[in-house]
């Protein structure tokens, strides 16, 4: 049987690759910080809202071409806070524990504010922050992407794989029981 | 105040507790760095793949399998990973390298494929 000339048998995609790369790169570069931010609220900790990070964006290198596919030129941000949340869901169902560390309010004690925000906002931030980790990881999920990230109730929803309606509910009542927990 | 004020003024006081963190700049240096050498060493393991493995006519199917199951990101970390294997457990004998070789790029696309 005579052979191919090798570079007819299995052409690598390169063109195809290079245009994935650098959309890749993109896609991080806009959202390394919120994918950060939504592993630190989930997670309580840098060091393992580091790890996190990383599993996420790894995971979606590979799973990257299909999902841009898929998603039909919607924005692929939910897509990325998805899978960390799987991943965190995992890391927790493993270890069969819930997070232990309380999120550490260091950022929010020692960051620049008003003299108002000094006065009269101080404690109840933090109070907001051991508040939230007395809700359902759910309801702290979607306050978290409503008000860290600053997700709408349409990315909120594919992030969470609900309705838009139920993805509403969910945040109203959240938010009301959190307010609840702290001014109570 | 009515309920609706206070609900305000507490989702102003939720977007000040719950602000963006910024990720700490080791990370993104580390991280841009294993993305970088995810995609240089899958460019460069799909050349050598190419002009070597592909000579042989008894190593053409399982590639162009894997290839094609996992085109672009998804190929460059089936030879990613075949080359770990690689490097995990050398082997002097031709024969025996070129049956891992597709040991591991069928292993991996199944797993891709899933």
């Amino acid at each position: 049987m005579p052979s191919p000339e090798p570079s007819k048998v299995a052409p690598p995609p390169r063109d195809g690759k290079a245009e994935l790369d650098r959309a890749f790169s993109e896609l991080y570069r806009s959202h390394l910080r919120d994918v950060f931010s939504y592993a630190y609220y989930r997670v309580g900790n840098h060091h393992d809202a580091e790890d996190l990070t990383e599993q996420t964006f790894l995971q979606a290198y590979r799973h990257f071409e299909r999902a841009r596919q898929e998603s039909d030129g919607r924005p692929l941000r939910p897509w990325l806070i998805r899978i960390a949340h799987n991943l965190a869901a995992n890391h927790y169902r493993d270890r069969a524990r819930k997070p232990q560390t309380p999120i550490d309010d260091t950022h929010v004690i020692t960051a620049p504010h008003t003299t108002e925000d000094l006065v009269a906002g101080r404690e109840e931030l933090g109070a907001i922050l051991h508040g939230i980790e007395e809700l359902s990881t759910e309801r702290r999920d979607a306050l978290v992407m409503r008000f860290a990230l600053g997700m709408d109730n349409r990315e909120i929803a594919r992030a969470m794989g609900k309705t838009d309606g139920a993805t509403k509910v969910l945040l109203h009542r959240a938010v009301k029981q959190l307010e609840g927990i702290v001014r109570g | 105040m009515s309920g609706e004020a206070t609900s305000e003024s507490f989702e102003h006081a939720l977007r000040a507790a719950l602000r963006p963190v910024d990720p700490p700049r080791e990370l993104a240096a580390r991280l841009e760095g294993t993305l970088q050498e995810l995609s240089d060493l899958a460019a460069e393991e799909l050349e050598s793949w190419e002009l070597g493995a592909m000579r042989d006519p008894r190593n053409w199917v399982r590639p162009v399998a894997a290839a094609t199951v996992g085109a672009g990101a998804g190929a460059a970390l089936v030879v990613l990973r075949v080359r770990s294997a690689h490097r995990r457990r050398r082997s002097r004998d031709p024969l025996q390298l070129a049956q891992r070789t597709l040991k591991a790029a069928a292993d991996e696309a199944r797993r891709l494929r899933r």
